[in-house]
């Protein structure tokens, strides 16, 4: 049912345009409500995901962002007492069906958090073979050394790092732990990526740097990121969502569509207030 | 408030806190001077040599080195593992709901006198060593090469073995309390880390909370060492007081060094004999200022240490 693919496998849905000229999707998200117990966090949310994009979640603090794309990949139900309701598709695994395992879920979609959080008893090499070694791929030395530099190429890492593959992972600034935590998702080939305000803790200068690698990487990735900033979700993303919490409390999807056009052109009056700043 | 009155009050704080150093300083020092003469005459080999003899004014506290050895090792492999494993289900499995009445329950066991050990070991656990575990040790381990050997000779029940088995009762709990404290301590970043590259529960454990929480946990077994070497009351009770021998087996009936000291401090009649016992308390105090600071260093590093946790 979820085939695990090996790390030279491309990505399961093609990047390229599918015969009817529209793309692919990577992610379908339908008709989700999530729960914090008794609380609905987010309800009705429905929007695809185009395979090779980078799309942009934006939206107010506590609108439901990181519930969101923490339902994608069944993290949201690692908090006590959350759950969700509804579909999520990634490629054509279908993420809440009653045969769906999280575990194998979570190892087609990679994830990036707000905070670098690499793991600190283990060394740079260890943190990106934590996931292969994870999955029991047989790899030989050779192989493993491979796997890992090219996966610190992948996060634009390796020159920062060559020389300290085998220092702790908690060594390195807040900038390389990020991105090394971004070489630890993409060690595993996943086709999708969520990022959830990946650059929030950092600098501009090592903001920069990732979002120039979230443009290179989505090439081969899938991207989703929430970002509180604009500028950034304009800067990096071709698609963008904006969430909104009704009066109710439950978040809600307001406006889906090209990145261009939600920030120039916004089709729902709520879009508007957010993005020129009338509130949130 | 006045400059003057926050001089005044940093003043006497300081002061304060300034005693707790000098009281340690001064009680090792007292120590020190009525150690002397069996310092001066024996040194080092004080620690070594089993003769201890207060007829012939001989006095090597080697044997009661090694029934502290013994019972500290007996009690930190039996309750280490037992109570790692337990800070982890609690933690990481239990369900909420039972997750806070069992950890209050811990550290009341971990705060129970050591004397109500003593004496449930005294009363419930030696008979039963003596009837059941040790001849049934003997039975089946006995027979065994090498193995054999820990467990030959007289069944008394009273003797290294239940004094261990003892200890390790008595700091189960402690560990299990501190253990507990560092592993909740990990930062739950670290479990979602492992938790989103696609690893079950277990994983998550044994490759992103444990190593975490590793110095922490060496920390807390450190301190249930620091505790089983110094604790009196309990083993005296049941650890046999007397044979200096170095034997192998574990159900010889020794001596532990507390134990030396709570069973013969009233006897000692003459200087030399005085002076030894309190070299033994000596000892006792230096191991439990450098056991114990190691471990509060490892705790620390895990940044779980609770002031007052400490015991
Ligand atoms: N662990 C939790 N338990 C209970 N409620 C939660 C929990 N996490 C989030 N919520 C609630 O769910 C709603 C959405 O939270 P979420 O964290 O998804 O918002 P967000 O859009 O990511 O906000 P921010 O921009 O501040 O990160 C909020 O109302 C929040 O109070
Ligand atoms: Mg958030």
């Amino acid at each position: 049912m979820i085939t695990l693919r090996r790390p030279e496998a491309g990505p399961a849905v093609p990047a390229e345009p599918t015969p009817h000229g529209r793309r692919a999707n990577a992610i379908r998200v339908e008709h989700l409500d999530a729960y914090y117990g008794t609380h609905r966090a987010i309800g009705g949310v429905t929007f695809d995901v185009a395979a090779g994009t980078v799309t942009a979640i934006i939206g107010p603090s506590g609108c439901g962002k990181s519930t969101l794309v923490r339902c994608i990949n069944r993290m949201h139900e690692v908090t006590p007492g959350a759950y969700a309701r509804g579909s999520v598709f990634v490629g054509d695994v279908d993420v809440y069906s009653p045969y769906a395992d999280p575990v194998a879920v979570r190892s087609i979609v990679g994830m990036v958090f707000q905070k670098p959080n690499p793991f600190p008893m283990m060394s740079v090499y260890e943190n990106v073979a934590a996931g292969p070694r994870l999955r029991g791929w047989r790899l030989s030395r050779r192989e493993m050394d491979d796997l890992v530099e090219r996966n610190l190429l992948r996060a634009a890492l390796w020159d920062e790092v060559k020389d300290k593959l085998h220092r702790s992972g908690a060594a390195l600034s807040g900038g390389q732990q990020q991105r090394l935590c971004i070489a630890r998702a993409l060690a595993t080939g996943p086709s999708v990526l969520l990022m959830d305000e990946p650059c929030s803790a950092l600098d501009p200068i090592a903001t920069y740097r990732i979002e120039e690698l979230m443009r290179e990487l989505s090439r081969e990735v899938t991207i989703v990121i929430v970002t509180h900033n604009m500028q950034q979700a304009s800067r990096v993303s071709e698609f963008t969502a904006f969430l909104l919490a009704g009066e109710d409390g439950v978040g809600r999807l307001v406006e889906f569509g090209t990145t261009e056009e939600l920030f120039t052109t916004p089709k729902d009056e709520r879009t508007e207030a957010y993005i020129t700043g009338r509130f949130g | 408030m006045t400059s003057r009155a926050d001089r005044v009050f940093a003043w006497s704080v300081g002061a304060l806190a300034l005693l707790v150093p000098l009281t340690l300083l001064g009680i090792a020092l007292l120590l020190l001077v009525d150690a002397w003469p069996s310092v001066a005459r024996y040194g080092l080999s004080f620690l070594v040599t089993t003769e201890w003899d207060p007829v012939k004014l001989v006095f090597g506290a080697g044997g009661y080195v090694f029934g502290t050895l013994v019972t500290t090792a007996i009690a930190i492999l039996l309750a280490a593992p037992v109570a790692i494993g337990a800070s982890v289900f609690l933690v990481e499995y239990a369900p909420r709901l039972v997750r806070g009445p069992l950890a209050f329950l811990i550290e009341v066991l971990a705060y129970i006198p050591s004397i109500v050990y003593g004496l449930w070991g005294f009363f419930v656990l030696v008979p039963f060593m003596r009837t059941t575990v040790e001849p049934a040790l003997q039975g089946t381990l006995g027979g065994v090469p090498l193995l054999g050997a820990l467990f030959s000779g007289p069944v008394v029940g009273l003797d290294l073995l239940t004094g261990g088995l003892v200890l390790a009762i008595m700091i189960l709990p402690i560990i299990l309390a501190i253990a507990r404290e560092v592993v909740s301590a990990v930062p739950s970043a670290q479990r979602e880390g492992m938790l989103a590259l696609g690893a079950t529960r277990w994983e998550t454990v044994s490759r992103a909370v444990l190593p975490y929480a590793r110095a922490g946990i060496v920390g807390a077994a450190v301190l249930g060492v620091a505790r089983a070497f110094g604790e009196t009351m309990a083993v005296t009770m049941v650890v046999g007081n007397s044979s200096t021998d170095i034997s192998p087996s574990l159900f010889t009936p020794g001596y532990t060094l507390a134990s030396a000291i709570a069973n013969q401090f009233t006897e000692a009649d003459s200087e030399l004999y005085f002076s030894a016992i309190v070299e033994i308390a000596l000892v006792l105090l230096l191991v439990a200022i450098v056991v114990n600071a190691a471990a509060r260093v490892l705790i620390r590093r895990t940044g779980a240490a609770r002031e007052g946790m400490i015991l």
